[in-house]
């Protein structure tokens, strides 16, 4: 468990260097993603291999929220599917790190996404075409909390329960603020767990940042049957790095070297605190 | 006296053919079933079939995720709500990603009639055709909207295919050759050339019957693949006629018509008119009624021969 926490802090340092680097990017709902993802790739729950990306029998995870492609290249990378200098070109001309993932250019992506609202569909689609060729592999789904302000993922809510995909499981980060303000000013989501759970999931809540809560409930997730599992991942937007966190002034900005260095500074301390 | 059949019953045709032959294919529609004919593979080949609910732009991105996992869906709604409503998911999630997505607009043009403007989709041609890696096919009957269904599953890439509501008279058989970006002659002339689609290429060809007898021999081209754009065929006919119309039932600007006037303005630009609606909506009315109203038959395609040729001198 200490070495995935070591592993969070390294994602979050190359998540702010990637997005300082590229000068522009979307650290803070890519900082509040860290353990949900650490603990997807790292945890022992999605089964890929670097070495064969486009392996047949890999689990597949569709980003949704497709503006936190800095934690998804960062944790592709620290995976071994490409090198980690790579990180180093996102965003610009001829980087295969798109500033959307475009999963042409990248090994280890399965869609591409960018444009909010439409990945829990492709992940039904997934999960669907799995069931229907006897395949077990499985389907992993992120979505930004102020993402299911789009209709569609209400759409797809409805589609999964429908078709009682337990082979498929969302995550919900819910950080609470989106690039405007938070979510609750802007248009509030109500009772969120009671919302999906009413829509036919089952729900399982916890603490997106404590990465063995997260690990238990991708495993709750995988053991149950009969119905679409959803993680609502209480987290913070920013997290780890003080100055961003809860403030949606860093949902899309670039750090200068200045707040890049002590942005290091205090993830690496904590480190050093362990 | 051609059969009158439903281009929709060539889709559904299609579908079961490709179901029989044990294609890797799932059907998807948005509760129209019964309208598009994909009813025809819910009751014969239920596994296959998914009746989305009224949710087009869940619907295109779960094909999506489909066609990531092996399968080759077709997705069928009205043309209006297909290409309109789930536009972003059809750029952005399909294309983007070169998904081989098929899809399939029904009901499309004015002839859908009574139902108006709400349903009578117009528009979608263009807002298919600008989008990079996509396949735009309107075939002109029943048997051609069969080879044409038959045609997008063979080929790799997201597809779109639109059709019409009205049973309109078939005037191409087995044995019609049908090629993904060939324009087909229907006859040939000298003086003018009328590239049309859909049902317009039926009226095409009885525009050129009559003005055969008034000495004006015109060639016709059953255009049905927008793109990729058959240009040595619009080249040509531009070259050996000297002046084209074009015919559909779709908007006048960004469709089969504005494919052509690019082409020919690039290439060899000659004295070009059309026959599409007017830039307008269109409005409830008898499928004839409307076409009349609105010139999209025989007569509108004669008089824009003739202002064609008027200008061509």
């Amino acid at each position: 468990m200490i070495e995935l926490e070591r592993l969070c802090r390294t994602v979050r340092g190359d998540i702010v260097t990637m997005v300082h680097r590229a000068g522009s990017g979307h650290p803070g709902g890519s900082l509040s993603a860290v353990e949900l993802m650490v603990g997807l790739y790292f945890g022992g729950q999605l089964s890929v291999d670097p070495q064969n990306p486009e392996w047949e029998g890999r689990d597949r995870f569709i980003l949704s929220k497709g503006h936190v492609a800095p934690v998804l290249y960062s944790i592709l990378a620290r995976k071994g599917f490409f090198p980690v200098e790579e990180l180093w070109t996102l965003r610009q001309l001829g980087s295969p790190l798109q500033g959307h993932p475009h999963w042409k250019c990248v090994p280890g992506l399965d869609c591409s996404s960018g444009s909010l609202g439409q990945g829990l569909s492709i992940a039904n689609g997934l999960a669907i075409g799995f069931r229907k060729q006897n395949m077990d592999n499985r389907v992993y789904c992120l979505l930004g909390d102020g993402e299911l302000q789009e209709g569609q993922v209400w759409e797809a809510v409805m589609t999964a329960a429908q078709h009682k995909l337990d082979n498929l499981c969302a995550m919900v980060d819910y950080n609470h603020v989106q690039l405007d303000g938070t979510v609750e000013e802007i248009k509030a989501l109500g009772d969120l767990c009671a919302k999906w759970h009413d829509f036919g999931w089952n729900v399982i809540e916890l603490d997106g940042h404590d990465i063995g809560a997260v690990i238990r409930a991708y495993e709750m997730a995988r053991a149950f049957r009969g119905k679409p599992t959803v993680l609502i991942a209480n987290t913070v937007k920013g997290k780890g790095v003080s100055f961003m966190e809860n403030n949606c002034d860093w949902h899309g900005a670039a750090p200068n070297a200045q707040q890049l260095e002590a942005a290091l500074e205090e993830i690496n301390r904590e480190e050093k605190a362990q | 006296m051609n059969k009158m059949i439903p281009m929709r019953d060539g889709y559904g045709k299609a579908l079961l053919e490709l179901c029989q032959s044990g294609e890797k294919i799932m059907v998807l529609d948005a509760d129209v079933a019964k309208s598009t004919r994909t009813v025809w593979i819910r009751d014969q080949y239920p596994e296959k079939f998914m009746d989305m609910g009224i949710s087009e732009q869940d619907m295109v991105g779960t094909a999506a995720g489909l066609a990531l996992s092996g399968i080759t869906p077709f997705v069928s709604t009205y043309c209006v709500f297909l290409a309109g409503r789930a536009w972003d998911q059809i750029r952005t999630t399909v294309c983007y990603n070169n998904l081989n997505v098929k899809l399939a607009g029904a009901h499309a043009g004015i002839s859908v009639g009574p139902d108006g403007a709400t349903h009578q989709s117009l528009e979608d041609v263009a807002i298919m055709r600008v989008l990079p890696n996509m396949t735009v096919i309107v075939p002109c009957d029943a048997e051609e909207t069969r080879k044409a269904t038959l045609a997008i599953a063979k080929r790799q890439g997201p597809c779109f295919i639109r059709f019409g509501r009205e049973a309109v008279p078939v005037i191409t058989d087995e044995d019609t050759p049908f090629e993904i970006g060939k324009a087909r002659l229907c006859c040939d002339g000298r003086d003018v050339t009328v590239l049309a689609n859909g049902a317009l290429v039926r009226e095409a060809i009885e525009a050129a019957k009559v003005l055969e007898q008034e000495g004006i021999s015109v060639r016709v081209l059953d255009f049905h693949t927008i793109k990729p754009l058959d240009q040595e065929a619009v080249i040509r006919a531009a070259r050996e006629t000297g002046c084209i119309v074009t015919a559909e039932e779709h908007q006048m600007y960004g469709g089969m018509g504005g494919a052509v006037a690019e082409c020919l303005a690039a290439h060899c630009p000659v004295p070009m008119e059309q026959v599409a609606i007017q830039d307008s909506f269109g409005e409830s009315g008898q499928p004839q009624e409307l076409m009349d109203k609105y010139r999209l038959n025989q007569s509108a395609i004669q008089e824009k021969i003739k202002a064609v040729l008027a200008r061509k001198g």
